[in-house]
């Protein structure tokens, strides 16, 4: 289908927007698996961290004790697909007592205003 | 208009079905086209056929069923998402197809706007 897509020629500006804790709902575990998905469509793709989403990509994830896969390694691997414009909302990061330290994968910093601006050019805004 | 629709919460619980059900029909009598509805996360609950509410109440499942067939949407449910939940091709109600999350991505691209429903 891949094929298909770069056959018609339509790259979209995908964003995908993850608000929720990576553990306690299912969104930010389903949300990756729609990203990997994705990257086989050759789309301009990014993903926003934003409110307790700013944890998916927290170092140190520990899920021994609750009996869930702990799937953050994943995110590593989003570089290999070419998938490399990550943002995390300045706002929610600080307000969890996060700095820019504190992620798995490199990130860039964006406070609420320059993500909204940012929101603003997308086609397609999938938020989990 | 082309819409693609997302529905990401199961039925009864959330309004999202129920939303997304008159979105659609509200769509189409306006002579807009639906490149597809697309079942995820706990929204792939909307296509089993083991549902039976009480008789007074609305069928979800059916409704879009019926929907389905008067307008030939395409009805699709996520494999990983439908398997995680007990969705199989053999409780899979009528009009409902299962297929990957790849057909997800493709309406975002095909349709003019991709409207997700549910939190």
């Amino acid at each position: 289908m891949s094929e298909e897509m770069s056959e018609s020629g339509i790259v979209k500006k995908f964003m995908y927007v993850n608000r929720k804790a990576p553990y306690g709902t299912i969104y930010a575990l389903e949300s990756l698996e729609v990203v990997l998905i994705a990257a086989a469509f050759d789309q301009d793709v990014s993903l926003a961290f934003i409110d307790d989403g700013v944890y998916q990509i927290a170092k140190g994830q520990d899920t021994k004790s609750i009996g869930v896969k702990n799937f953050s390694s994943t995110y590593r691997a989003l570089d290999d697909y070419d998938i490399n414009k990550l943002y995390v909302q300045k706002e929610s990061m600080e307000a969890r007592g996060l700095t820019d330290k504190d992620f798995l994968v490199p990130v860039e910093i964006k406070t609420a205003a320059e993500l909204s601006a940012l929101m603003e050019q997308q086609d397609v805004l999938l938020s989990f | 208009m082309k819409f693609g629709i997302l529905i990401n919460e199961g039925p009864y619980t959330h309004q999202a079905s129920d939303t997304a059900y008159q979105f659609v029909k509200a769509a189409l009598a306006k002579g807009h086209q639906i490149h597809r509805v697309f079942f995820y996360n706990d929204g792939v609950n909307n296509a089993t056929k083991l549902t039976d509410p009480p008789q007074d109440d609305r069928n979800i499942v059916n409704r879009w069923a019926d929907l389905a067939k008067e307008h030939k949407l395409d009805l699709v449910v996520c494999v990983a998402a439908a398997l995680r939940r007990g969705i199989r091709e053999d409780n899979l109600a009528a009009e409902f197809r299962i297929s990957g999350l790849g057909q997800l991505v493709e309406s975002g691209i095909q349709a003019d706007r991709l409207v997700t429903f549910g939190d």
